[in-house]
């Protein structure tokens, strides 16, 4: 069975990837990159991006989700269905982040500059 | 749907594999528990005749678990009707339990509407309801603070307390706040050090006679860590309690009755008031789960436990909504 939820992730998922390639093929793509949460899974779980972009996590779930980073450095509130949290990342770095309402969950952001 | 089926099968044939009690029941109204003679148990469906003979010599309490209020999606749109629902049986239960415990996710997202409705609710009981956090009460930006303000007066710690009630001990456990993120572990919760020492000097100076009732959100057993349900540091907790003659613990998260007995150690978990969640491993992941809507009250509950001094153990007793 192919959900509509699922069909849709794997469709962000991909434009997603494709912001995050290092050669994006736009200042507007590589500034803004989306994070899909369905069945329980952020995808992508790692996302490569530029210093400056903004990433904004959507729950396509019907079970909430958040998203903290490990140190605290971010975190949102519970996201229910269809909720969003964007966090803008200047500075270069790995960013662990996990769910707090379902830990096993897990995804990482590298930020480093185009090209390095 | 036939794969929703399908795993509704392999669940109830894991369940069996397992030598459990029938898992895939509803969300429900509680559970109600008889402690006789210091041990907690279960008595199957509700029958009044054992709550009747709890009453002659002990007493009853009640557990609701995971009301998940404001939870308005297609596996159950009024989360807060059910739970209001299972508040209306329990009142007119013909023996009314001494005290209530309700065993987390009281609210689907900590939101202050949700836990105004949610206490508004609980006001028609009229016993006294003990509660503690479940994940969702603690899923505000503030890691707590909502649920701390309202629930938290008088508590130790992050929430954590015991108190009394004709001669059982019961402590109240919080493993909410402590969640080892799954980067390298299996992302289990925790009770951590602070909240242990706690109960190792709280439990020091009982007897080992002393019937001991713990509650937590999670489960203090790993039921499946794969979907995160178990607590990683339970077994030291456990290990304060070795030398009591009975011990039950009572849990709620999972949304279904699941027990195991291990030495003096009996472990139950709760239905939810709002919404099934699939059998461990009988689904991709873990979440609301719909079920036919003329089935949903069949697997809601909630759970009593008779307790009558020096005669049989603690007795658990399972209410569907639907009864």
């Amino acid at each position: 069975m192919i959900s509509k939820a699922g069909l849709l992730a794997g469709a962000l998922g991909l434009a997603a990837l494709v912001a995050a390639a290092p050669r994006a093929p736009s200042a507007e793509a590589a500034n803004s990159v989306a994070v899909q949460i369905d069945n329980f899974h952020y995808t992508p779980a790692m996302l490569v991006v530029a210093p400056g972009t903004t990433v904004t996590w959507k729950n396509d779930d019907d079970s909430p989700h958040s998203v903290r980073e490990k140190d605290g450095k971010f975190k949102s509130a519970a996201l229910d269905t269809d909720d969003t949290f964007s966090q803008t990342f200047a500075a270069p770095g790995e960013y662990d982040y996990f769910c707090s309402i379902h830990p096993y969950m897990t995804g990482k952001i590298v930020v480093k500059p185009a090209g390095s | 749907m036939a794969d929703r089926d399908e795993n509704e099968q392999k669940g109830a044939a894991q369940m069996n594999r397992r030598g459990l009690l029938k898992c895939m029941s509803w969300a429900g109204t509680g559970v109600l528990w008889t402690v006789s003679g210091g041990v907690p148990r279960t008595l199957g469906l509700l029958g009044e005749a054992h709550a009747a003979e709890a009453q002659a010599s002990g007493f009853t309490f009640l557990q609701i678990s995971d009301s998940h209020v404001g939870f308005d999606k297609p596996a159950n749109p009024n989360a807060l009707g059910t739970f209001q629902e299972a508040i209306a049986k329990v009142n007119a239960m013909p023996t009314p339990p001494a005290f209530i415990i309700h065993t987390g996710d009281i609210t689907h997202l900590s939101k202050d509407k949700e836990f105004d409705d949610a206490d508004q609710a609980m006001k028609a009981l009229k016993q006294k309801v003990y509660v503690i956090p479940g994940e969702h009460d603690v899923a505000d930006a503030d890691n707590g603070k909502a649920y701390l303000d309202r629930y938290g007066k008088g508590t130790k710690g992050k929430g954590w307390y015991s108190f009394d009630q004709g001669g059982v001990h019961l402590i109240a456990l919080i493993n909410v706040f402590n969640f080892e993120p799954g980067f390298k572990s299996a992302g289990l919760a925790k009770l951590g050090d602070e909240q242990l020492e706690w109960m190792e000097k709280d439990v020091k100076g009982l007897s080992a006679s002393t019937p001991i009732v713990v509650f937590a959100h999670l489960p203090l057993w790993t039921v499946y860590q794969e979907w995160g349900w178990g607590t990683e540091d339970a077994p030291r907790a456990l290990a304060y309690l070795k030398r009591f003659g009975s011990v039950t613990v009572l849990n709620g998260h999972i949304h279904q009755i699941q027990q195991k007995v291990e030495g003096n150690v009996s472990f139950h978990t709760a239905r939810s008031t709002a919404f099934p969640q699939p059998a461990p491993g009988s689904a991709p992941a873990p979440g609301p789960m719909k079920v036919p809507a003329e089935e949903l009250h069949s697997v809601l509950g909630v759970r009593t436990v008779n307790y009558v001094r020096g005669k049989n153990p603690l007795a658990v007793v399972e209410t569907p909504l639907g009864a």
